[in-house]
This record gives structure tokens, C-alpha cells and sequence, in this order.
């Protein structure tokens, strides 16, 4: 039997598991022991806490978690951003300093990317490095930074060369979060929540080994950052699913989990609560109104295609087929969805919808859809940014007109406002 | 439930797709849609003889090829795309159906191998002038002495109603109502005591009629007063296949749309740089490629009888009628002037969208099914 075959791996990690796992250890004297073995991210080089596996024998290693109860290490949050980042383009100090407690979970990441002067357009940031004697001196304003109040490490973007054109004069930095120049403020949005921070940076330092990558590379070390998004996205969602099993080691991790996800809590209803709609029709009487049945079942012709059509896109990758058009439409269909189900929403609580908290439908979750829906043609790359993109990768449409290139970033107009 | 095309599907809507585009290029389409019947029996019977359009979906039983509603429905794509001119849909989809689902195993092997083979075209006639697309408003009734059934009404909206060789009629016992009493018949399109108006149709491409049946002799299928559930079927399974023709013919005009507005030049650049054209069509491919989603759903579930298979076919319908009219509407504002000429092609997918979003049901009709089911 070779090394790689599913029976070897599923036998092995059984195996390791039985001899390992024990609901009475600590959760960092766990995740210890899974960054010792390999076990925890068992895709990883086995020089750094893994096990050279293919990704697609993975599942079956968290099969054997799943069939013993043991905890896997968390494979999401900006943590993860940042290993895949350092395993990438890091150095071997980066690494050694790094990786472990990412994988144990010890250390809290953040990533220091958009600007309130640059959101659509984040290789248009300002924030600053300028080397002064020995270290960094970064100067300027960071935002929509998820857990940067509790964050040990940053993950930044800064322009080091104003000369430079826009994409050329960034750089990419790890700052140490605990220090004097970094004052960070949460950000309240207008659903009431705080789930990110702004992060002003006043001479705040790095060291020059903290650089990652050479001088003016930092936005191809962004692009990598940011292909990882999506897929932490993903499994943060999977994550939330905490096995029921009581015992110390559970509750710590519950306990883990409750604090990292506090900030996704009104996700669900920013993506409409679909799931809501009938039964809050029934319960109202509003199902009896013709004009709001009609309603109802446009907004659920529309949220079932979406979801055929990500099924169907999802068939078609695992026959192994090209991508179609079809995999590039979720997310605008989700934006639709949304702005649909608020409407319907708002439709079936009448009068009630002008109430919040717990004088709102469903102890404030109605309220929270009608207040929250806007972010989601929004975050994580707006409507308008979307269909840029799908017209000119899908439909091979011309593309925008750049007035930012071949120049010096110092010589492109930026916001008169700052 | 398995939702994506098989090599051999995929195979075969290729070899369809230029087959029709060589077949049915939009010069044929306007040729037989400026005559009276819209379509022509020898023409029709090359083009379908060399694919066996015709015999796709009936059971090798009864002298088809035994496949199932999603590839019919690939058939049905491929025609709605290239605008084919043919007596299809009302004989293939709606009176193979009712032959299939009501008549006895007598009667399937009597009338559904013409039907198969292409040598009889068949209809179904069960709209009335009151244009209800349920039962409610179904007034044809029927008589019965010695056995022998005569029908007394009037049908309209009819596809290909004048040329049907046989027709496949719904009429009730009379004194019944909605779904009670009701019975399908089989009646000869040269019967007498028939009388058959062609109606002036904005869809030329797709001809109606009116037909007066005054004592016509007709032939039961299968029970007497037992049509309802047979009928329910037929209509499912033709709202799918009529959701499947439309995403054809909105991706066309989505394609038609693109190309023009890239090669199309004003102010010294290419209008498809205009970032509205870009949104424009962006908008106009999610429209389409989710109710293609809706529409090959709604074929899968029906194939695997999938409990879900009813409100899947509304669902399919609905969004298949907004896409078509939408996007037909955005591909004459993205030809500008030239858009609404008659020497343009867009009117012609344009008139079959207009037709479509009201045959079968319209958008409304069929969001109103989907809240009877889930508000059972």
C-alpha cells in the first residue's frame, strides 16, 4: 500500500487518532499535539505541522475526526489568511515564529487592507511605511479590520514608494498589534453591531524582518491573501458546527467559538432569512393577501433558481467541466435575493416593521433583515465591481478605462477629502 | 438528484444546435412564418426524419426512443434558440402527453407511433376563449348515445389548430365543474361537424386557432370522466418543457445582443465599453443562466419524480417568462434604433416571448400555483 491511498491515510489517521485523542486534555495541549503529528492540517509540508497530504485525501482524515469526536484545528479566520500568506511568500524566521501558534490558535490575526480612501480599488492605499534609521515607521488609517481589538498580528498593506506606480509602491508587512502607534476603534454599522474596527496607524513600527516578500511586491502578496478569503469565508460557516459532546475540552472550544463568530451574528439576516418567509406569512395572515402571495413567490423563484444555479455549477465542477457562466453568478444573485426578501419582509410584518429589538418580529431578527440587507451587495466586493468583472471575464467585454497606470502613484488623483 | 448534462447530452445538443442552424436559419424562419399554416409537411418531415425530434420522449413501446423529459428538453432549448417553425410542441409535447398519460395501452399503440414518427401531427385543444389555463372555465361538453361521443364547443388557442391531423380534445360531462366530469377524446382533424378559424397571432412564428366542434364524433381515451389527473400531468410536464424552449430562445437573443453592442462603434468606441452596456448585459446573463438553472431543474426533478416536481415547474415557468421578456426587451434597447425595424431579427424572439410568457400560464398565474402547494 502506498503513502497515499485512502485506505493507508483513513487507517493511519484512525490509528493516530485511538493512541491521541482524549476529551480530557486542554485545547491547547490538543492542538499541540495535532501540530506536533501533522494530523490537524495534514495538507500542510510536513516541515510546518502537516503531512504533505493531497488536499483530496483531507475529508477523510476529518472523517476519522468526526467518527472519534475529535476537535479539528480551525480552519478559518484571518489566522488562516495569514499561514497560507506566510507559508506562500514567508520567510523561515516567519515561519518558525508564526505558523505554530496560528495552528494552536494562540495568536489573533487581523488583516490591515482597505482604507476609507480605498475599498473597490484597495491597491489605491496610503498608508505609509517609510524606513527611518533601522525599523518601519508606518503612518495612516485602516477599516473594516475584523478583530483587530484582540489581534496580536497584522496583516499589512502599506505604500512604500510614492514614485512607484500604484501597484509597484506597496509593500507587505506582519505589525505587531500591541504597541503605542496602533489605537484601534470599533466600527458601528447601522444594523447597531461593531463587528469591525477602524486601525490608526501613528508611527507605528516594524522590523525590517518583518517585511514579507521583496520591496514592491506587497500587492502580488495581497492577491494571495485574498484568493484565501472566499474559501475562509466558507469554512468559517462549517466551523459553527461545535459536536454536542460535553467535557472540558468541548466547552472551551464553544467557548472559542462563540467569541470568534460573535461578529457573523447577523449574517444570516443581511442575506434576507429566506428560510423566515413562509412561516411569518402564515403566522401574520399575510398569506391570504393575493398582492403579497405574488411577492412571496417571486422572491422564492428567484432565491431557488440562485440556489439550482449554484447546484448546477457545483454538478458540473465535479463532472470535472470548464467553469461556466453559471459559477460566476452567486454572489450577485445573493445581493437580488436579499434586497428581495427585505422587501417581502417588510411586506408580511406591516406596522411591526417599524419596530426593533424585541418589539420587533422574531425577537429582532425581522428588524435585523431590514436594517442589515444593504451590506450585501456591498461587502466582499460590490454589485458594480461584480459585474465589471463578469462582463469582461465572461463576456469578454472591453475593459474599463484605467486613468492609474504606467504613472507615478503621487501623481493620481485621489479623494479631495481624506 | 443528478443535475448536470452527460457527455452524450451535451453531444447531442451540439449536433442539434447546428443541425437547426443550418436548417432554421432566421431567412427560413421568416419564409414559414408568412405563410398560413407556419410550417411545411415536407420540410418539417426532412428535417425531423433525420434527428427523430419527434420520437425523443415517447416510450420505445409505442415507437419512440424512450428518453426521458430532460432530453426532450434539450430538443425543446435547441428549437426555441433557432425559432424552428415546425408543429412541435403541440403534438410531440401536449398531445403525446394526454395520449400518454390518459389513453389505454390500446390507444397509445394506435396513435403514438404516427405521432413518433413524424407522420401524424397531433394538438391538444383544451384552452378556451375565456383563455383560462385551468379547468374553471372549461365549457366543451360531450354527449354519449349507443357509446358513441360527440363534442360540442368551442377551443381556441390552439397551436397549429389548422393543420393537426388529429386532435386531442378536453371536454366535460355537462352540469360538471373544475376538475369533475372531465374526459379526453380523440377527434380527426377532417371530422365533421368541425370548424377551424386561424387566429391573427403577434407570434407568427407560432400559429393559433379557434376551433368550433358542433356534434363532432370523438373517441374516448382511456375513462370516462377520469381526465383531470392525466390532464395535470400533460400540463406539467409541458409548462417544463415550454420553460425549456424559452431559455433557449432568451440565450440567443442574450448572444445576439452581445455581439452587436461589441461590434457596434459610436463616439470612437465600441459601445460595449460603456460600463451601463457591461451591467446591462451582466444582468442579462444572470437572468438567463438562473432560469436555465429553474428550467433544467424542473426537467431533472420531473425525470426522477421528485416530490418537488410541480412547484419546481411554476418556479421554471415564472422565471423562465420574466427572463425571456426582460431580456428581449434589453436586446432591442441595446440595438437602439435599429432594434425595432422589421428587418431586424429581435422582433421575431421578441413576438415568440411575448407568446410564451402567457401560454401555459403567465408569470402570475403560475406564482400563485407555487403558494397553493406550499400553502397547503
Amino acid at each position: 500500500m502506498t503513502e497515499h491511498t485512502e485506505d493507508y491515510v483513513r487507517k493511519e489517521a484512525r490509528t493516530w487518532l485511538e493512541n491521541n485523542w482524549d476529551p480530557n486534555l486542554d485545547l491547547f495541549e490538543w492542538r499541540n499535539k495535532l501540530a506536533d503529528s501533522g494530523w490537524g492540517l495534514p495538507n500542510w509540508p510536513s516541515d510546518w505541522y502537516g503531512r504533505d497530504l493531497p488536499v483530496g485525501l483531507v475529508p477523510i482524515v476529518e472523517e476519522e475526526f468526526q467518527r472519534i469526536g475529535a476537535l479539528p484545528i480551525p480552519k478559518s479566520g484571518i489566522r488562516m489568511l495569514a499561514a497560507a500568506t506566510i507559508l506562500n511568500h514567508g520567510t523561515e524566521m516567519h515561519k518558525e515564529k508564526f505558523l505554530r501558534r496560528i495552528v494552536t490558535g494562540e495568536d489573533v490575526w487581523c488583516q490591515l487592507f482597505s482604507e476609507p480612501g480605498s475599498g473597490s480599488d484597495l491597491a489605491g492605499a496610503t498608508t505609509k511605511a517609510v524606513m527611518a534609521g533601522n525599523k518601519w515607521v508606518v503612518n495612516g488609517q485602516k477599516v473594516w479590520t475584523t478583530s483587530a481589538h484582540k489581534a496580536h498580528w497584522g496583516l499589512l498593506l502599506a505604500r512604500t514608494d510614492m514614485d512607484a506606480t500604484k501597484h509597484d509602491g506597496l509593500s507587505y508587512f506582519i505589525i505587531d498589534m500591541k504597541q503605542p502607534g496602533v489605537e484601534t476603534q470599533p466600527l458601528k454599522q447601522m444594523n447597531g453591531y461593531a463587528s469591525f474596527n477602524q486601525v490608526f496607524l501613528t508611527d507605528a513600527e516594524v522590523l525590517p524582518d518583518f517585511q514579507v516578500a521583496e520591496l514592491g511586491d506587497g500587492w502580488k502578496v495581497a492577491t494571495t491573501t485574498l484568493m484565501h478569503e472566499r474559501r475562509a469565508a466558507d469554512s468559517l460557516r462549517a466551523w459553527g458546527q461545535v459536536p454536542n459532546s460535553e467535557g472540558p475540552i468541548y466547552d472551551q472550544e464553544r467557548a472559542e467559538i462563540e467569541t470568534t463568530m460573535a461578529p457573523y451574528k447577523w449574517y444570516p439576516q443581511r442575506a434576507g432569512r429566506v428560510d423566515l418567509i413562509m412561516q411569518r406569512a402564515k403566522e401574520t395572515g399575510a398569506i391570504k393577501d393575493p398582492a403579497v402571495r405574488q411577492e412571496i413567490a417571486k422572491l422564492m423563484t428567484l432565491h431557488k433558481s440562485a440556489e439550482w444555479t449554484a447546484r448546477r455549477a457545483r454538478s458540473a465542477q465535479e463532472q470535472g467541466k470548464p467553469q461556466g457562466p453559471e459559477g460566476s453568478l452567486g454572489k450577485l444573485a445573493a445581493s437580488n435575493v436579499a434586497r428581495a426578501a427585505a422587501k417581502v419582509h417588510t411586506m408580511i410584518s406591516g406596522a411591526d416593521s417599524m419596530l426593533s429589538g424585541d418589539d420587533s418580529p422574531e425577537n429582532g431578527t425581522v428588524a435585523e433583515v431590514l436594517i442589515s440587507f444593504p451590506a450585501s451587495s456591498i461587502a466582499g466586493g460590490t454589485d458594480e465591481i461584480q459585474k465589471n468583472i463578469i462582463s469582461e471575464r465572461v463576456l469578454d467585454m472591453p475593459k474599463e478605462t484605467r486613468f492609474d497606470a504606467g504613472k507615478p502613484f503621487k501623481d493620481i488623483p485621489r479623494n479631495t477629502i481624506s | 438528484m443528478k443535475f448536470s448534462f452527460t457527455e452524450e447530452q451535451d453531444e447531442f445538443r451540439s449536433v442539434l444546435r447546428r443541425f437547426l442552424e443550418d436548417k432554421s436559419p432566421s431567412t427560413e424562419v421568416r419564409r414559414l412564418m408568412a405563410t398560413a399554416d407556419g410550417w411545411e409537411r415536407e420540410q418539417w418531415a426532412k428535417i425531423n426524419s433525420e434527428l427523430g425530434l419527434t420520437a425523443v420522449a415517447i416510450p420505445e413501446a409505442y415507437g419512440g426512443h424512450g428518453f426521458g423529459l430532460s432530453e426532450q428538453c434539450i430538443v425543446l432549448e435547441e428549437m426555441g434558440r433557432s425559432l424552428l417553425c415546425a408543429p412541435y410542441f403541440g403534438s410531440a409535447v401536449l398531445a403525446a402527453s394526454a395520449i400518454l398519460y390518459a389513453g389505454t395501452e390500446e390507444q397509445k399503440n394506435e396513435l403514438l407511433p404516427g405521432i413518433a414518427s413524424g407522420s401524424t401531427v397531433a394538438t391538444l385543444a383544451f384552452t378556451e376563449e375565456n383563455g383560462s389555463w385551468d379547468n374553471s372555465g372549461l365549457t366543451t361538453i360531450f354527449d354519449k348515445s349507443k357509446n358513441e361521443y360527440n363534442i360540442t364547443g368551442t377551443k381556441s388557442f390552439v397551436l397549429d389548430g389548422t393543420t393537426a391531423d388529429l386532435i386531442i380534445v378536453l371536454a366535460r360531462t355537462p352540469n360538471t365543474k373544475k376538475d369533475e366530469g372531465l374526459s379526453l377524446f380523440a377527434v380527426d382533424g377532417q371530422a365533421s361537424g368541425l370548424k377551424k378559424e386561424p387566429l391573427k397571432s403577434v407570434d407568427e412564428t407560432r400559429k393559433l386557432a379557434r376551433i368550433h366542434f358542433d356534434q363532432v364524433p370523438a373517441k374516448l381515451l382511456g375513462v370516462e370522466g377520469n381526465a383531470a389527473g392525466p390532464m395535470k400531468k400533460t400540463m406539467t410536464r409541458s409548462i417544463i418543457c415550454l420553460a425549456n424552449e424559452m431559455v433557449g430562445g432568451a440565450d440567443r437573443l442574450r448572444e445576439d445582443a452581445l455581439e452587436y453592442v461589441k461590434m457596434r462603434m459610436q463616439f470612437g468606441r465600441s459601445i460595449a465599453s460603456f460600463q451601463v452596456t457591461k451591467h446591462k448585459a451582466t444582468d442579462m446573463l444572470a437572468d438567463v443562466e438562473l432560469a436555465k438553472s429553474a428550467a433544467y431543474f424542473a426537467a431533472a426533478a420531473y425525470d426522477e419524480e421528485d416530490d418537488e416536481t410541480e412547484e419546481a415547474a411554476s418556479i421554471a415557468k415564472a422565471a423562465s417568462s420574466e427572463a425571456y421578456m426582460q431580456t428581449a426587451i434589453h436586446s432591442i434597447q441595446m440595438h437602439g434604433g435599429i432594434g425595432f425595424t422589421w428587418d431586424n431579427d429581435t422582433h421575431l424572439w421578441f413576438k415568440r416571448a411575448k407568446s410564451s410568457e402567457v401560454f401555459l400560464g403567465d408569470p402570475a398565474h403560475h406564482h400563485e400555483k407555487m403558494m397553493t402547494i406550499w400553502d397547503a
